[in-house]
């Protein structure tokens, strides 16, 4: 089985936000990056399945030469070897997307694991745009996959509630966290992935379709009324909820 | 911009609020830019769509064939890219949700449109069109202008108001897409619905428990408020990953993201990672015994003290406007 993975670099959950001086992105100084935390559930899926119908599992990321602490970390959870579509600067879903596709179409991946969203943009875009330029299925936010022979049974969220679709090999499934729980690379997985090779692509330039003007951190004056416990106090706080927010 | 399509959703009968939420961005943009302005639906009664009059649509697609009985993102979307390309449509607006995030990814590629997802504003400006979306789980926003020709939005539901405004009437258009059953490349064989519960991503107000909840045998004081106040219940990670609630009521950045009008935080931290899935709420109440837990720096109004008594007696005033 040919399993592709895409692995987005993201700056880590805890970390705090500052616009850099461009105003238009975030200031990268003491910023830990790590792997899109959406993406090691996609891995370690593409992990379970060459362990079990054999294969290999390739990892790509599209962004700069930075990645490669990330794509390390990949290779130590177990990936056979990498491809780093190398990119200084901005670039949109649209440019990740084709050139993730690009190179898909040369690998001819059985499948294509993506996580649910990368958490900087998250923009839930680019594996269904993955699938269209492929002309394949997409099974998006996927909690639950099954797969025989070529037949793929998956399960994923949708609003008030679950539903199960199938489809068939080859396709893109996105993952969602509950699919399965990554695995953390040992020690020897970790110096072993030190020789993996990282193979370095040149995109194919595509025009940008979008253009950021302006990054800002959100004005949410909040009224911050902060009471105590006392019969009297949560009285006033049910009045303000009827008064003010209007919704009792 | 001349021509929007709307994507439209129905749902008992009537058309989801988020529709009605689209159709009223879709119009103050059409006004801005003098276009047209049309919604397609898949499976749509007539009735459903005609509650759209009382948002001010004028005309809508509808499209009725039992190949599209199902969901399926490879036909729909191959079936929309039909109508945009023989109508010329311009600017496509979807919600942001499951679907609504596949369709708007997958035309866009096929379109090689511009394609800007999750926008909380919309505006138009000296020719452009100029949107607003949250980044960084909220942390920050991004002011971001469409460059091509062709562009498509996802709008976060809940967070524009759709605003009635009654047309005498509407035109309803079939349109029979030119596809066959090898199109739908996914089938949904079975859906499996939370019964009776209210989704977070789509009540009005949400009332979530954190670890302070000591246990899934407490929960029953988060569900009692969540009912008194028609809202959904919800939980922190804590919570689930204890075992104590299922994952679909997580909030936060790794569960879903939600704007309620009222969002309730019981016995929740408000680590970074939940305040991701809530921080857009209108109104945050937040109740902790911890008075510097950080959940009070974005609430608009808390109380610090125990859960197990404050709850009920919240319960017990709101009962009083409620009677
Ligand atoms: C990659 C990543 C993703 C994550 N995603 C999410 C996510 O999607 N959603 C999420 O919620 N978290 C997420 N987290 C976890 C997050 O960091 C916190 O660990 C979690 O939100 C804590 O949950 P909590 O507030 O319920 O528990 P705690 O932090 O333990 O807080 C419990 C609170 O209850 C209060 N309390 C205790 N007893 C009482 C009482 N009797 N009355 C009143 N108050 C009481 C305490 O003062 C405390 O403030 C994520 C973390 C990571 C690293
Ligand atoms: N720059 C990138 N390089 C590789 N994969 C990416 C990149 N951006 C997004 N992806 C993949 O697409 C998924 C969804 O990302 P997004 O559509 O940006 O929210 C991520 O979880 C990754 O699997």
């Amino acid at each position: 089985m040919n399993i592709l993975v895409a692995i987005s670099r993201v700056p880590d959950t805890a970390t705090k936000i500052i616009i850099g001086p461009d105003g238009k992105s975030i200031d990268e100084k003491g910023v830990k990056f790590i792997i899109n935390p959406y993406d090691e559930f996609a891995l370690e899926e593409g992990l379970r399945l060459k362990e079990k119908f054999g294969g290999t599992v390739v990892t790509i990321t599209v962004g700069p030469e930075a990645s490669k602490e990330v794509i390390r970390s990949a290779l130590a959870m177990g990936a056979d070897r990498a491809v780093l579509i190398k990119t200084d600067g901005f670039f949109d879903s649209f440019f990740t997307a084709k050139n993730i596709a690009n190179y898909a179409k040369q690998f001819n991946p059985d499948i294509i694991f993506f996580g649910r969203q990368s958490v900087d943009f998250d923009s839930l875009s680019v594996p269904s745009m993955v699938a269209e330029f492929l002309g394949i299925p997409a099974i998006t936010i996927v909690s639950k996959l099954t797969i025989d022979g070529k037949k793929v049974i998956a399960e994923r969220d949708i609003i008030g509630g679950k539903e199960v679709v199938e489809t068939t090999l080859p396709c893109v499934i996105s993952a969602q966290k509950g699919l399965n729980e990554p695995r953390y690379p040992k020690l020897p997985d970790i110096l072993k992935a030190k020789n993996k090779p990282i193979e370095e692509i040149e995109p194919q330039p595509v025009a940008p379709k979008i253009e950021i003007l302006g990054m800002e951190v959100p004005l949410r004056s909040r009224k911050n009324k902060i009471v105590g416990d006392s019969d009297e106090e949560i009285a006033e706080i049910v009045r303000l909820l009827h008064e003010e927010a209007k919704i009792i | 911009m001349k021509k929007i399509l709307v994507y439209l959703e129905s749902a008992d009968n009537k058309l989801k609020r988020v529709s009605y939420e689209l159709i009223t961005a879709g119009k103050q943009l059409a006004s801005k830019t003098s276009a047209e302005l049309v919604g397609v639906a898949f499976n749509a009664s007539p009735d459903a769509l005609y509650t759209a009059k009382e948002y001010g649509l004028t005309k809508s697609y509808r499209v009725t064939s039992p190949l599209f009985s199902t969901y399926s993102p490879s036909l729909y979307s191959k079936a929309i890219v039909q109508l945009i390309r023989q109508n010329g449509f311009d600017l496509m607006l979807f919600p942001a949700h499951t679907y609504g995030f596949e369709l708007a990814s997958r035309i866009s590629a096929d379109l090689e449109a511009s394609y800007a997802s999750d926008c909380i504003a919309l505006d138009f400006v000296d020719g452009n069109l100029i949107v607003k979306k949250p980044v960084y789980a909220g942390k920050s926003q991004i002011n971001v202008k469409l460059l091509g020709e062709i562009k498509v939005c996802s709008l976060r539901p809940n967070v524009f108001t759709a605003t009635p405004s009654q047309t005498d009437e509407l035109v309803i258009e079939e349109f029979a897409p030119e596809v066959t059953e090898t199109d739908r490349k996914e089938l949904v064989v079975n859906t499996l619905k939370n019964e009776g519960k209210l989704d977070v991503l789509e009540a009005d107000i949400v009332v979530s428990g954190g670890r302070g909840i000591k246990g899934p045998e407490n929960y029953h004081l988060i569900e009692t408020l969540a009912n008194l106040l028609g809202g959904a219940v919800g939980a922190s990670r804590a919570v689930v990953d204890a075992g104590w609630r299922p994952h679909s009521e997580q909030v936060g950045q790794t569960g879903k993201t939600v704007s309620p009008t009222l969002y309730v935080a019981c016995g929740i931290s408000g680590a970074i990672q939940h305040l991701a899935g809530m921080s857009s709420s209108k109104y945050i109440l937040a109740i902790n015994k911890d008075k510097d837990a950080p959940i009070f720096k974005v609430a608009d109004y808390g109380i610090v003290g125990d859960l197990f008594t404050v709850i009920p007696k919240l319960i017990e005033n709101i009962k009083k406007y409620k009677e």
